[in-house]
């Protein structure tokens, strides 16, 4: 019951993709419909146990309010691609600018 | 009727008077850390400039990020409100106005009365800012000035990882040790904040004519990297980093005609 | 950054052997390599002992960086490479270590590490690396439950702490006691952004603050931005901090304020105070290595 948080918070806002590892079978469809590459799957090395799991791209991890940006329009409340596309529900978003206007 | 904006922006005041539809006279002074004598400074420059006294004025409006703390205005409007307004008065068709300034970068997107449909602002991160690049050119040993000049002539295109400021001088200096030409370093640091800011535009949606304003406008190398990345023209009015502060100007205008 | 003539910045490179441990007579010895994008660390361990470590500054490239870490760690121990049995590589130059066998996140190293150090109570974990932070919660073995890693942004990192280190001009190793000498605690620093941060603090010295209270107002900051991260994985005892800000005693003692939970010190386990939080990592590696041989030789 792994919940991976990649992502940061600075000044601007908090920009995180949370990862639930036990709901993640590694099927890879989020890193398929992806636009800008941020995910990727890879072999589970969070400990020395096997399987795939989805991952957050490294030179992705510190500018995810740039990269996930274009998937978060203004107006409308549709959800970003990798989050329809996950058959189990594995993947969250949190982006919030600073001043709480949701990214 | 004579109308004045004022600006506070994180690096300089900005001050401009207004006459009907003419713009008198322009005046700025560094913010340094009294808001108060800054203010005082520029306006005077432009009240001298204008020829006129503070007394002639009938009606002040302020914007940025000092509101509220020199009793020197009548009232305020938001940077977004302000470009919004000036951005189509200097430019017809602007619907998207970019502003990048010292040390925040906002977008707005308005319609063909300046009224503002929606906003983004990109802020308190020195990497999506005018801080970047003053930053970066430390870190190259290039006047500030020649950043831009000097981007245009770059021959590759290097790819920049860090995105925090104080990362990214260490990545610049390792790409100086090296031998990375610095006119392609200057190209690399000029899309690297680009990126950033094209980035936050895209969730408004881009919609021509798009206008980019603030003080980085005035650096060429930031405007070619802004077209490649937003792959439409830009344009960029004269003195793009008084924008704001004619913005608050007319509106201080409106304010009075009501 | 422009280096001013003396280095504030620098902290000491040191290798070690413990003494009284003989690898001769050892069944495994195992290696960790941590190669982060500012400090380079190795531990050598015999049978799960650590037995050899040493930390440097990392250089421009991984692999190098690696190989001069690891053969500082076994200078002088009269083992080579050859007589290591597993080695494991973590750290963010983890899959550029051309001599490691396998590649586990540090992640999993620092919450495997944490266990090692401080032994089957630890559940929370901070780890305050040369440009990220992490925030790990494990379980009674070190095995990662939850984690949170931030990792853009230079405020709350050992090069944040640097960069003001540098500005201020003091000794980078003084930074946490001296920002404890001030009378009152001062208002923090209003800007997360280290740019920022910089200009505030010089706007801070010219209205008269002294180094000591501009010091504690930016560790201040620091701290609580640090402590935002923790409550996002929630905090439960008992808490240890990693990395080598764990050596600044002016941001552990304000974490521990604002958390309410006093952190485990470096001398409560083991029992050695050399033993460096910033080895958590390598050390974690170290002993998956070890594991991962036994597997091997079936």
């Amino acid at each position: 019951m792994l919940i991976a948080n990649y992502g940061y918070k600075d000044g601007s806002g908090e920009y995180f993709i949370a990862l639930d590892t036990a709901k993640c079978d590694g099927c890879g469809k989020c890193a398929e419909v992806c636009p800008a590459s941020v995910l990727e799957v890879i072999p589970n090395d969070f400990d020395i146990d096997d399987g795939n799991i989805m991952s957050v791209q490294e030179q992705h991890r510190h500018k995810l309010k740039y990269s996930c940006a274009p998937c978060k329009k203004t107006s409308g409340d549709d959800e970003p691609p990798c989050v329809s596309a996950c058959p189990t529900q594995a993947i969250s978003h949190f982006l919030s600018t600073a001043k709480g206007q949701m990214l | 009727m004579i109308t004045i904006g004022i600006d506070f922006g994180a690096k300089n005041v900005k001050v401009v008077i207004l006459n009907d539809d003419k713009i008198v006279a322009r005046g700025s002074a560094l913010t340094g850390f009294d808001l108060k004598i800054a203010t005082k400074a520029a306006s005077e420059m432009a009240l001298k400039a204008a020829e006129l006294k503070i007394e002639d004025i009938v009606h002040i409006t302020e914007t940025g990020i000092g509101q509220g703390s020199v009793d020197f205005a009548a009232d305020s409007v938001s940077e977004v409100g302000a470009n919004a307004k000036a951005g189509v008065k200097l430019l017809a068709t602007a619907r998207t106005i970019i502003d990048v300034g010292a040390e925040e970068a906002r977008a707005v997107k308005c319609d063909e009365t300046g009224s503002m449909e929606d906003f983004v602002v990109n802020e308190r991160c020195a990497a999506g800012a005018g801080a970047f690049v003053e930053a970066m050119s430390r870190a190259l040993e290039v006047e500030l000035g020649q950043m831009g000049p000097m981007s245009l002539k770059a021959t590759d295109a290097v790819p920049m990882n860090a995105q925090c400021t104080v990362f990214a001088e260490s990545e610049v200096v390792s790409l100086i040790h090296n031998q990375t030409p610095k006119a392609n370093i200057a190209r690399a640091i000029h899309d690297a904040i680009a990126e950033r800011v094209v980035s936050m535009v895209r969730r408004l949606g881009i919609t021509e004519a798009v206008l980019l304003i603030g003080g980085l406008a005035y650096d060429v190398g930031f405007v070619d990297s802004m077209k490649r990345g937003l792959g439409v023209e830009v344009h960029v009015p004269e003195f793009p980093e008084y924008v704001s502060a004619y913005g608050a100007a007319l509106v201080a205008q409106e304010r009075v005609k009501k | 950054m422009k280096m001013s003539k003396e280095e504030f910045w620098r902290w000491p490179e040191y290798r070690h052997t413990v003494e009284g441990i003989d690898p001769t007579k050892g069944k495994v010895i195992s290696g960790g390599v941590d190669i982060g994008s500012v400090s380079s660390k190795t531990v050598i361990m015999v049978d799960g002992e650590v037995f050899a470590q040493s930390v440097m500054r990392t250089g421009s490239s991984s692999p190098d960086s690696a190989e001069r870490t690891m053969n500082w760690a076994l200078e002088n121990t009269g083992l080579t490479l050859k007589d290591v049995n597993y080695v494991v590589g973590t750290g963010y130059g983890r899959v550029n270590i051309p001599f490691a066998q396998k590649a586990i996140t540090e992640i999993a190293c620092h919450g495997r590490g944490a266990n090692f150090m401080w032994g089957p109570t630890v559940r929370t974990v901070l780890d305050m690396g040369g440009q990220d932070c992490k925030a790990i919660r494990v379980d009674e073995k070190g095995k990662v439950q939850n984690f949170l890693m931030n990792d853009k942004c230079a405020a709350g990192t050992g090069r944040g702490m640097e960069v003001f280190a540098d500005l201020l001009s003091v000794p980078i190793q003084e930074v946490g006691d001296r920002s404890l000498a001030v009378k009152e605690e001062p208002q923090s620093v209003s800007s997360t952004c280290v740019v920022f941060a910089k200009s505030e603090a010089v706007g801070l010295l010219r209205s008269g603050w002294s180094k000591d209270e501009v010091l504690a107002a930016y560790c201040q900051a620091m701290a609580h931005r640090v402590v935002d991260l923790l409550n996002r994985v929630g905090v439960e005892k008992e808490f240890v901090i990693t990395g080598g800000i764990a050596k600044n005693i002016g941001i552990v003692k304000r974490v521990e304020k604002e958390l309410g939970i006093q952190a485990l010190k470096p001398d409560q386990w083991r029992g050695d105070p050399r033993f460096d939080p910033m080895l958590a990592g390598a050390a974690g590696a170290a002993l998956f290595a070890k594991v991962l041989y036994e597997r091997s030789q079936g």
